[in-house]
């Protein structure tokens, strides 16, 4: 289908397109790389009475390390952050993640940021944001604020950006000292979204698992490596995130990911640890 | 500021396969359906209009993206490349094209422009990549027709012989 009718920015500036957000307020989106947007318009999902599209802007277009953070601008493709020099030392988490995120062509379009934008609960870039527990950058005409981001999705296809803000920037914590990451997810085929994704963190005695594609949001389990049996705190947290039967998999088939593919991803993330 | 009020209809120009062309669009129409009614170049085809099924992959800026999840109005001043521009000059199809036809790497044709699309951007990027790089673009396109083995092997012979250009 095609989408319906919209009034097309593009502005030369991050100031020109927040300025245009508080003139339009509600009937304006921000586009970016357009890989959920754009579907979302030819299905009539979404509707929008104007574009903003700040996927040209330059100032947004940067991956940087800054104190302890990888900070991503919202124009950033998730290409360009895959194939960022160093990134597998940098947050290994991230380099082993990004592969699994849709495909090489929507890679190639589709922004970081606009999928944290997004929320998809089986999405794999919030779902890491989470498991790092990462920022998100956010302004408006008024000021910027920064929110973690178990502040920042509140839900499915939900988040805390307020009328007149957009994201700016995504920031990933980067790889700590000895720490261990890994990353698995459970699709139909290669590049389908996932039905399960887990990202799995090992440092100093802690484990901590996320995963999405269950909860609403990404769910994280933080586990004491001497606090004794995994497999019971895995099927507490298999329960605990109440997932539900879907055309693509039923509630039970989750739970057993969780468990199963849960425990392989954390002991590679120990593996990885030192 | 570029402003563009819908209902009105606005010049779109850029590269196409190494010509400037330009042509008309509402700020809503997708870049496939530009390059096939606008501009009339009908190689490129429209599938699922959601970026899932591939058919519709050109290269913009040299990457291969979905023509049906970007505007045409997103488009102005890139470069872009569909498969009308892969043959030389005399028509002679390119190493890639000559390996599909060689491997009956397809039946029907609907999804192969955008599969030549990828294969062409990924080969650029690494002439010889594993079948591993090549199934992960390969992915990316729905074929009904050849159950993907002769387009792996078409694939794989370009990879080997690290001539995909």
């Amino acid at each position: 289908m095609k989408p319906s009718n919209f009034d097309y920015c593009r502005p030369d500036s991050v100031d020109e397109a927040l300025s245009l957000l508080s003139e339009y307020g509600d009937d304006a989106r921000i586009i970016a790389g357009g890989q959920s947007l754009m579907a979302m318009l030819n299905l009539r999902l979404a509707a929008a009475d104007v574009l903003i599209d700040i996927g040209r802007l330059q100032e947004l277009s940067e991956c940087r390390q800054v104190g302890g953070y990888l900070e991503v601008g919202a124009a950033v493709t998730q290409a360009k952050l895959l194939n960022y020099p160093g990134l597998a030392e940098i947050q290994p988490l991230l380099a082993k993640a990004l592969p699994n995120v849709g495909h090489f062509q929507t890679r190639n379009r589709g922004t970081v940021c606009g999928s944290i934008a997004h929320a998809d609960p089986s999405s794999e870039i919030p779902l890491c944001l989470a498991a790092l527990e990462g920022e998100v950058v956010l302004r408006s005409a008024s000021g910027t604020r920064t929110l973690s981001a178990a502040d920042f999705q509140t839900g499915m296809l939900a988040t805390a950006i307020a009328p007149g803000e957009m994201i700016t920037a995504a920031r990933f914590p980067v790889a700590e000292q000895g720490a261990g990451y890994a990353f698995a997810e459970v699709a139909r085929r290669r590049g389908d979204f996932a039905i399960v994704g887990l990202a799995a963190i090992a440092r100093n005695g802690t484990l901590r698992l996320g995963a999405g594609g269950v909860a609403g949001k990404p769910a994280i389990l933080e586990w004491q490596i001497e606090a004794g049996q995994l497999d019971d705190a895995l099927n507490g947290f298999a329960w605990e995130m109440e997932g539900e039967d879907d055309i693509h998999a039923t509630a039970k088939y989750r739970r057993q990911i969780v468990r199963q593919l849960g425990r392989k991803v954390l002991e590679e993330a120990k593996s990885c640890s030192s | 500021m570029l402003k563009l009020e819908k209902d009105t209809r606005h010049k779109v120009r850029f590269v196409l396969n190494g010509s400037p062309v330009s042509g008309w669009a509402d700020a809503r129409m997708l870049l496939s359906d530009f390059l096939r009614q606008e501009l009339g170049e009908t190689g490129t085809h429209v599938g699922c209009e959601h970026g899932v099924c591939g058919a519709c992959t050109v290269r913009i800026e040299g990457r291969a993206v979905r023509s049906c999840l970007t505007l045409a109005v997103q488009a102005e001043g890139f470069d872009i490349q569909t498969v009308e521009g892969l043959a030389g000059d005399d028509g002679a199809l390119n190493a890639l094209q000559t390996a599909f036809r060689k491997h009956h790497a397809l039946q029907c044709g609907y999804c192969t422009s955008g599969i030549l699309m990828s294969l062409t951007d990924m080969f650029q990027r690494n002439p010889s990549p594993s079948r591993d790089e090549i199934e992960d673009v390969v992915g990316g396109h729905i074929c009904r027709c050849t159950g993907y083995a002769g387009i792996m092997d078409a694939a794989l012979e370009v990879a080997e012989a690290g001539a995909g250009k």
